[in-house]
C-alpha cells in the first residue's frame, strides 16, 4: 500500500473509531438522563453494537441515504449525525433534529441522507424501495442502506420489499443486525433457519454473513455490496451477527438471556477490538485512540448542554407541522 | 371547449397532463401498466410514458405504498394505486404511520408529496371485501387530506390538485362512478381542496351527499320538486381539507340538515361532518339532523341484501319528506 492509500486509510479509521466512541459516549449519558427525567420517552441503546452502523455507514457517499429504525441513534451518528440536534431531539427540545415532534425513535436528517427512522418495526423497509427507485429514475447513483433487526424478517413488509427491490433491481443494501433478540423473544424462538442471510435466496440476490462485532469486517461486506448496487447489479442482504449490550429499552429487567451469554458477548466489544486492531497493524499510538475518545466524550458533554439550555417547542404550534405549508 | 367524457376518462387526462408537465411524476400499482388499470384510468400511459414512468407491481400493497413514501421522501411526485380500497388494509402501517406521520415527526423537515389512488363503494355483487367505504380511516388519521369527487369535472380538477400537493393524499373513487360521463373542458382546470360545490339550489333542506350518493341525492331532489319542494345538494368534494362554512351557510337558508354516505352509519364520515355543523350551526336547526348512511354489515352478496345494505334514491326521498314534514311519497 502506498504512503497516500496508508493515510486515507488511517483517516477512515481514525473517523470510525471517533463515531464508534460517539456512540458509546451518547448512548451511555443519555441513559443517565433518562433517569434524571431529562429525557421523557423510550431509548433504545446501541451499546454493543456500534461496529454495524459505523462499518456499514463508511462504506457510503455522503449523499447516499439511510433508512434507520427505533434503535436508530448508532445510525444517525455512524452517518455524520449532528450530536447537540440530536440530544436536544431526545431531550424534546425545540432545537433538536425532529423541533422535538419526534424523540428517539423517529430521529430525521434528509441533508445528510437520513430519510427516516420508523418506530415501527420493519416500517423502514418498504421506504428505502422508494429511495432506490428514485435513485435509478434520477439516474443519480445513490445508494440507499436499509437497517432492521432479526425480528423485523420476519415481518411481510421484508418480504414483500426484497422481493420487490431484487425484481426491480434497486440500489439498496439491507443489513439486518441480528442481536438475536426481538425485545424478549430469542430468533431461537422467531425463526426457523439459522441464518437470516440465507433469506437472500428466496430473493434471487446476494446475502452475507459478517461478524458485527468487528467493524472493519462490516465496512468491508457492505462497501462490496454498496459498490454492487451502484454499478446497477442490485440489492443485497447483509446479516450482521451482533448483540445489544443493554435490555430492548432503558428500564428492561431482561429476564429472557443470562449473565453468562451477556459476559461471552462483552468480550467482544467492538470499540475494544477495533483499538487493538489499530494499535497492532494500523499503527496508532494508545495516545492517538485515547484523544479520539476524550474528544468524543467533550462533544457529547457539549451536546447536553447545548439540549439542556434549550427552549422546549410552544404548545400553541402542536399541530403546525402536520401539513405541508 | 367543453365535451362530455367518462369519469375514468377524466382521471386520464388529469394523469396525462401532469405526467406531461412534470417529470418527476411516475405511477405505480397493480394492472396500472400493461392493462391500463382496471377501470381504465392509466390506459395509454405506458405507451406514452414508457417503462421507467408506469409500472406494474408484484401484488405487494405494503411495498406499492412504502416505495411511494421514499419516492416523495427523494423529491419524487409517486401517484400509487391501491386497487381496491379494501386493500389498503395491507398497506396500512404504511399510509397511516409512515406516509401520514414522517412530517409531523420531523418537524417539518420532510414533505411527502404521495397521490395514494383507490376505489370503493358497492353495487357490483363483489361482496365485502371489495366494497367498502373506508374514508372515515383516512379522515381520522391526521396528516392525510381525503378527497372523494362525484363528477368527471371534479374528478379531474381535484386529481389534478392532488398530485401538485405536497401532500399524503387518498384520492377515492366510486367503482360506479368510472363509466359515468360528465362536461369537462377541453383547457387546463384545477380545482381547489376544502371547497365544496353546491351542486343543486335549494330551500328547504340541505343535502350533504359524498361520492355515489350525490348522485341519488339529485335524482331524489328531482323527485322531491315534483312535490314542491326545493333541496339543496352540497358535494364537499374533499373530506380533509373540509368546507363547513359551505354547509352552515345553506343550513341557515333552510334550517334542515340530512347527511348521506355509502358508508355504513356507526363512526361513518356523517357522524363526523354532523359533530363539525353542530359547534356552528346548532341554532339554524329547526329539526333534528339526520345521518342516512349504509347498514352495519358488511357488504353481502345477494343482490336483494346488497340493495338494502346502502341507501337508494327511495330511502333518501323518505328521509327528506320526514324531516321537512310532508307526507312521503309512495
Amino acid at each position: 500500500m502506498n504512503e497516500k492509500s496508508r493515510r486515507i486509510e488511517k483517516d477512515l479509521f481514525a473517523s470510525m473509531l471517533l463515531r464508534m466512541y460517539r456512540i458509546r459516549s451518547l448512548e451511555k449519558t443519555v441513559k443517565q438522563l433518562y433517569f434524571q427525567d431529562l429525557i421523557t420517552g423510550p431509548l433504545h441503546l446501541y451499546i454493543g453494537e456500534e461496529a454495524v452502523a459505523v462499518g456499514a455507514c463508511s462504506a457510503l457517499e455522503p449523499t447516499d441515504y439511510v433508512v434507520s429504525t427505533h434503535r436508530g441513534h448508532g445510525h444517525c451518528i455512524a452517518k455524520g449525525g449532528d450530536l447537540k440536534k440530536m440530544m436536544a431531539e431526545l431531550l424534546g427540545r425545540e432545537t433538536g433534529y425532529c423541533k422535538g415532534r419526534g424523540g428517539s425513535m423517529h430521529l430525521t436528517d434528509p441533508k445528510m441522507g437520513l430519510l427516516a427512522s420508523s418506530g415501527i418495526v420493519g416500517g423502514g423497509i418498504p421506504i428505502s424501495l422508494g429511495a432506490g427507485f428514485s435513485s435509478v429514475y434520477r439516474k443519480s447513483r445513490q445508494v440507499t442502506l436499509c437497517f432492521f433487526g432479526d425480528g423485523a424478517t420476519n415481518q411481510g413488509s421484508f418480504h414483500e420489499s426484497l422481493n420487490l427491490a431484487a425484481l426491480w433491481r434497486l440500489p439498496i443494501v439491507f443489513v439486518c443486525e441480528n442481536n438475536l433478540y426481538a425485545i424478549t423473544v430469542s430468533v431461537a424462538k422467531s425463526l426457523p433457519i439459522k441464518d437470516i442471510a440465507d433469506r437472500s435466496i428466496s430473493y434471487g440476490i446476494p446475502g452475507k454473513i459478517v461478524d458485527g462485532m468487528d467493524v472493519v469486517a462490516v465496512y468491508q461486506a457492505v462497501k462490496e455490496a454498496v459498490d454492487r448496487a451502484r454499478e446497477g447489479k442490485g440489492p443485497s442482504l447483509i446479516e450482521c451477527k451482533t448483540y445489544r449490550f443493554e435490555g430492548h429499552w432503558v428500564g428492561d429487567p431482561i429476564v429472557y438471556r443470562t449473565d453468562e451469554e451477556v459476559e461471552k458477548w462483552k468480550k467482544r466489544d467492538p470499540i475494544i477490538k477495533f483499538r487493538k486492531i489499530l494499535l497492532g497493524k494500523e499503527n496508532f499510538t494508545e495516545d492517538e485512540l485515547d484523544n479520539i475518545k476524550k474528544q468524543a466524550n467533550q462533544e457529547i458533554q457539549e451536546a447536553v448542554e447545548f439540549a439542556k439550555n434549550s427552549p422546549f417547542p410552544n404548545p400553541k404550534e402542536v399541530e403546525k407541522y402536520v401539513y405541508y405549508p | 371547449m367543453i365535451r362530455e367524457i367518462t369519469y375514468a376518462q377524466a382521471l386520464n387526462e388529469a394523469l396525462k397532463e401532469e405526467m406531461r408537465r412534470n417529470e418527476k411524476v411516475f405511477m405505480i400499482g397493480e394492472d396500472v401498466a400493461l392493462h391500463g388499470g382496471t377501470y381504465g384510468v392509466s390506459k395509454e400511459l405506458l405507451e406514452e410514458f414508457g417503462d421507467r414512468r408506469v409500472k406494474d407491481t408484484p401484488i405487494s400493497e405494503a411495498a406499492i405504498v412504502g416505495l411511494g413514501v421514499g419516492a416523495a421522501l427523494t423529491g419524487l411526485r409517486p401517484v400509487v394505486e391501491i386497487m381496491y380500497i379494501d386493500f389498503t388494509t395491507v398497506a396500512m402501517d404504511q399510509i397511516a404511520n409512515q406516509a401520514a406521520k414522517l412530517r409531523c415527526m420531523s418537524g417539518g423537515a420532510v414533505k411527502i408529496s404521495l397521490v395514494i389512488r383507490t376505489q370503493g363503494g358497492s353495487g357490483t355483487g363483489e361482496a365485502a371485501q371489495h366494497t367498502q367505504s373506508l374514508e372515515s380511516w383516512f379522515v381520522h388519521t391526521p396528516g392525510l387530506k381525503v378527497i372523494m369527487p362525484s363528477t368527471p369535472y371534479d374528478a379531474k380538477g381535484l386529481f389534478k390538485t392532488a398530485i401538485r400537493d405536497d401532500n399524503p393524499v387518498v384520492f377515492i373513487d366510486h367503482k360506479l362512478l368510472f363509466p359515468q360521463k360528465g362536461l369537462v373542458p377541453e383547457e387546463e382546470y384545477l380545482l381547489p381542496f376544502g371547497q365544496a360545490d353546491v351542486k343543486r339550489k335549494g330551500d328547504d333542506l340541505t343535502l350533504v351527499a359524498t361520492s355515489l350518493m350525490v348522485h341519488r341525492a339529485l335524482e331524489a331532489s328531482r323527485a322531491l320538486e315534483k312535490q314542491g319542494v326545493t333541496v339543496e345538494v352540497i358535494d364537499p368534494r374533499t373530506l380533509v381539507p373540509f368546507d363547513k362554512q359551505a354547509i352552515v351557510n345553506s343550513l341557515r337558508k333552510t334550517g334542515r340538515l340530512l347527511i348521506v354516505h355509502e358508508a355504513c352509519t356507526r363512526a361513518g364520515i356523517g357522524a363526523e361532518i354532523l359533530r363539525e355543523i353542530i359547534e356552528e350551526g346548532f341554532d339554524y336547526m329547526d329539526v333534528p339532523p339526520k345521518v342516512l348512511g349504509g347498514r352495519n354489515s358488511p357488504t353481502p352478496y345477494a343482490t336483494p341484501l346488497e340493495r338494502v345494505a346502502v341507501p337508494q334514491v327511495k330511502d333518501i326521498i323518505d328521509a327528506a319528506t320526514d324531516m321537512i314534514g310532508v307526507k312521503r311519497m309512495s
